[in-house]
């Protein structure tokens, strides 16, 4: 069962001067698990992904990363996770096969390896024929759904999600799903932050996070029976409502 | 002359000169034409590229269309661009105020350009200005994101403009904020404000009074939101089981489907007609070896109209 956790916290704190942003948090995901990452704005969810993903040191308590400690093994972190945000993700000044090779040179992939990786990438989301199209003026969707497969290039065991479909149209941000769950299966873990709540319900464990201590962590199923509301968006209202620190 | 209209505009066409050669211009917005009545709140509803920014910035007179003509409180967007500026509060998607100003200074700053004082309209602004107030002192690029959207607001509406443009307020702001901040904007309209916003979030479409779909440069539909959502047609279905992932799958491959997506705990499930009932779509999950079924008629909401509009579209 030991290995099988793929992400271990425990009492994880970080204090900037007298605020403490990230207060004791603690929690375990497992491998191929898609656990929902929410929180208010401000309630301290991008400082615990920094100390997460080696960005960031934490203040006070543990946490391990793929099995790597994340206060003197950093860098073999970064090696094992993938990372994708709306705001940052591909360079749109870049054609659709240099964005490829500039992430897989990053990631240290062989010539050989990143010329069949790149082949499979194109074949599977059907861009054989754009490979030397910028990515500027390739349609939202597509940059989407290329800019997850490049988070996943270096096949890292974790990949983590920061709001990726913000300002995504319903289809695109659906279709978008159905590629994490293809990833899911296939044994990847996702870590991924969310605005729609309607997307919390898709993960298998939710955390909420409220003045920098998750409130909620469990199944969506489990925590619409513990507070007794219809759907995530009840269960993230009644939770949410409870903080007492102004956004940051 | 028509004054009952706060904001129109007829075939207003925007293209953009891609940098790649050979590559044909992107059409922005592909021949708008609309009506807003004043005292309204008027919702756009799309996606990232379908238009908003460009339309709202045409309307603020930042921006001149290729084609068409638009009127904003009676005044032509481009002949009377100095006196429609007077006339609007224009609240960017970006943070756009000054960030080594203070608050207190940034407010006074926009009072000042409008030849007004912060005093003189202060009761437009009470209740959102006095949420910020305590931090008057601090400079606008160290506070929250909450509070910059509360000062945003507050500039925008110091020179009491008769319209009010908001450029995707709550993009990125939590479920919460969200519903606090459409509960100041419905105490705006009480001062017979019209306001025009744009959103991402189809669930926002219900705070408006009418909403515009927009998608690609094109408005695939204009409505009060009940109005959108009694175009649409087919019957609707929403299906549970165990896996809800394989049944994804499954559905779509269902002769009888139109189209099938996740909508948060159930699928929704779109049949071609009327003829299949509960019971055909149970067996046939049933014989995909499905369990812990449930098949459920519903309503449509106004997210499974923009899909379905979308999918007409392409």
């Amino acid at each position: 069962m030991e290995e099988n956790t793929v992400i271990k916290v425990k009492n994880l704190t970080k204090q900037f001067g007298a605020f403490t942003a990230v207060d004791g948090i603690s929690f375990e995901v497992k491998k191929g698990e898609i656990f929902g990452f929410l929180g208010a704005n401000g309630a301290g969810k991008t400082t615990a992904m920094r100390m997460l993903t080696g960005l960031s040191y934490p203040t006070a308590g543990e946490a391990t990363i793929a099995g790597f400690d994340i206060y003197r093994d950093t860098e073999k972190i970064k090696q094992e996770i993938g990372y994708m945000s709306q705001k940052f993700s591909l360079y749109e000044d870049l054609t659709v096969g240099e964005n490829i090779r500039f992430y897989g040179g990053i990631y240290g992939l062989s010539d050989e390896l990143l010329e069949t990786r790149t082949e499979a990438i194109l074949k599977n989301l059907e861009l054989e024929n754009e490979r030397k199209t910028l990515v500027a003026s390739l349609p939202l969707g597509w940059k989407q759904k290329l800019a997850f497969s490049v988070a996943v290039l270096h096949r890292p065991q974790i990949v983590f999600l920061d709001e990726p479909t913000g300002g995504v149209d319903p289809i695109t941000r659906r279709k978008f799903w159905e590629l994490i769950y293809q990833s899911a299966e296939e044994g990847i873990t996702i870590f991924v932050t969310t605005h729609y709540m309607d997307e919390a319900e898709y993960c298998d464990r939710v955390s909420i996070m409220v003045d920098g201590r998750i409130d909620a962590l469990d199944t969506p199923a489990q925590l619409k029976v513990q507070l007794d509301a219809v759907d995530m968006d009840e269960v993230f209202l009644k939770l949410a409502r409870k903080a007492t620190r102004a956004d940051g | 002359m028509a004054t009952q209209y706060s904001v129109s505009a007829q075939n207003l066409v925007k293209r953009y000169q891609q940098e790649e050669k050979g590559k044909p211009p992107v059409l922005a917005l592909d021949n708008l034409s609309f009506a807003i009545e004043k005292g309204e709140i008027f919702g756009f509803l799309g996606p990232d590229g379908a238009g908003k920014t460009s339309l709202f910035r045409i309307l603020t007179t930042l921006l001149l269309p290729d084609e068409g003509t638009a009127q904003v409180e009676g005044l032509d967007i481009v002949n009377d661009f100095a006196k429609i500026r007077e006339s609007i509060g224009y609240m960017p998607g970006k943070f756009a105020l000054y960030q080594d100003l203070t608050v207190g200074e940034n407010l006074n700053l926009f009072a000042s350009i409008f030849k007004t004082s912060v005093e003189k309209n202060y009761d437009l602004i009470k209740d959102i200005y006095e949420q910020i107030a305590p931090f008057k002192k601090r400079r606008a690029g160290k506070l929250s994101g909450g509070m910059k959207q509360k000062l945003g607001l507050s500039c925008a509406l110091i020179h009491r403009p008769k319209l009010l443009v908001l450029d995707e307020p709550t993009t990125g702001v939590d479920a919460v904020s969200r519903k606090e901040f459409w509960e100041m904007l419905k105490k705006l309209r009480e001062s017979g404000l019209t306001i025009l916003v744009s959103t991402p979030y189809m669930d926002e479409a219900a705070q408006c009074d009418r909403v515009a779909l927009m998608q690609e440069g094109k408005i695939l539909s204009m409505d009060t939101p009940d109005g959108v959502v009694q175009q649409f047609s087919k019957p609707i279905w929403a299906i549970k089981t165990a896996n809800m992932f394989e049944a994804l799958k499954d559905l779509r491959s269902y002769p009888f489907t139109h189209s099938c997506f996740a909508f948060g705990e159930s699928h929704h499930l779109v049949l071609k007609n009327e003829k299949t009932d509960a019971k055909a779509i149970h067996a046939y999950l049933l014989s995909k070896e499905h369990e812990g079924l449930s098949v459920e008629r519903i309503k449509p909401g106004i997210e499974d109209t923009f899909m379905d509009l979308m999918l007409h579209e392409s």
